[in-house]
């Protein structure tokens, strides 16, 4: 199924859905335990993770910690 | 209040843009903006602030300025090695604009200190190093309604969101706890590009610069991302998260308190 990553068109091998978990695996996501993730605009609770499932055509965003600025 | 001829001159190149003009400059001389971290970001901000005449600026940072500093942080110079780094800084914005109003803060800022800093300012700008601070300054920001930019940076990437409480959604919309101690690298050990710090604290400057005028539209409801390598910017709309710890629909943090567990998360050392 074809997915929009961080902008990007991405091909992911999966019928026709696939949960967060395993797309975070899949995609080899950085800061798996971190990062949090926008599906379709929205902002997913991370122990829905599981449940929440993404289908062909969804847009889907990654959001990293970026803590730096002083130092 | 009437501008002199002196300011008139000076301000010259603001009062022409009819988004600004006589009556623009006139509300960055009343303005009131707080610089938490006089850092590689509080640098550009507390600069350009001072240059363009934002009338009173506070800022705090406890730390002293390090020789490693000054491959980024432009507004400390090499004799200011040892020095306060707020005292470093006012003399600075003094030098450029001698008619401001500084207000330096030789501390962290902590759930004890932070409301009452923030109750004394129009606008208020993160660029702190760590994430106990970050959160604190979203949660001071949010429980008192006041209109803040936040920054990140790191390596050759860089975050920026301007968060208006109640309208827009805040850093916990998207973050809704900080991550865990050491878990994600700092700018002291990870490295930052010396640039970097001055693109991300422009556009904050920016920020709290048409917050004041009133003119534009603000980065809300959009994290703005930059990456130097690839020399890319994106925006990623971020909806207000009905969730969200502290502006969602039922709040679990309804007063301040320090992230303990974050506060170490940069290291404070060098
Ligand atoms: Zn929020």
């Amino acid at each position: 199924m074809n997915l929009t990553v961080n902008g990007k068109p991405a091909s992911i091998a999966a019928d026709d859905a696939i949960s967060v978990s395993n797309l975070l695996e899949t995609l080899q996501v950085a800061q798996r335990e971190y990062v949090t993730v926008e599906l379709n605009g929205d902002i997913l609770d991370r122990d829905g993770f599981d449940a929440a499932t993404v289908r062909d055509g969804d847009t889907v965003e990654f959001l990293y910690f970026m803590g730096g600025g002083s130092l | 209040m009437k501008l002199t001829e002196e300011q008139i001159t000076r301000y010259s190149r603001h009062i022409l843009l009819k988004e600004v003009g006589g009556k623009g400059q006139k509300k960055l001389l009343n303005g009131r903006v707080l610089v938490i971290g006089a850092g590689g970001l509080g640098s550009p901000i507390a600069l350009y602030l001072a240059a363009a005449g934002v009338g009173t600026i506070g800022i705090a940072d406890p730390d002293q300025v390090d020789i490693s500093n000054l491959q980024r942080q432009v507004i400390h110079f090499t004799a200011d090695v040892g020095k306060a780094k707020v005292l470093s800084a006012k003399e600075k914005m003094l030098a450029i604009n001698p008619e401001l109003n500084v207000v330096t803060y030789q501390s962290w800022v902590t759930a004890e200190n932070i409301a009452a800093m923030v109750a004394d300012y129009d606008f208020v700008i993160d660029g702190t190093d760590n994430f106990a601070a970050k959160f604190l300054i979203n949660d001071a920001c949010v429980l008192a309604g006041k209109p803040y930019s936040h920054g990140g940076i790191l390596q050759f990437d860089g975050q920026t969101l301007t968060v208006v409480p109640g309208q827009s959604a805040c850093y916990r919309c998207i973050f809704p706890e900080p991550p865990p101690k050491d878990a994600i690298p700092s700018c002291s050990q990870a490295g930052v590009i010396g640039v970097l710090p001055g693109v991300l604290g422009t556009l904050q400057a920016t920020e709290a610069i048409k917050y004041l005028l009133g003119a534009g539209d603000l980065l809300t409801g959009r994290l703005l991302t930059y990456s130097a390598l690839r020399m890319r910017f994106r925006e990623i709309a971020v909806k207000k998260n009905a969730n969200c710890p502290i502006c969602g629909e039922h709040p679990s943090i309804t007063y301040l308190k320090d992230e303990l567990d974050a506060v170490t998360v940069c290291d404070l050392g060098h």
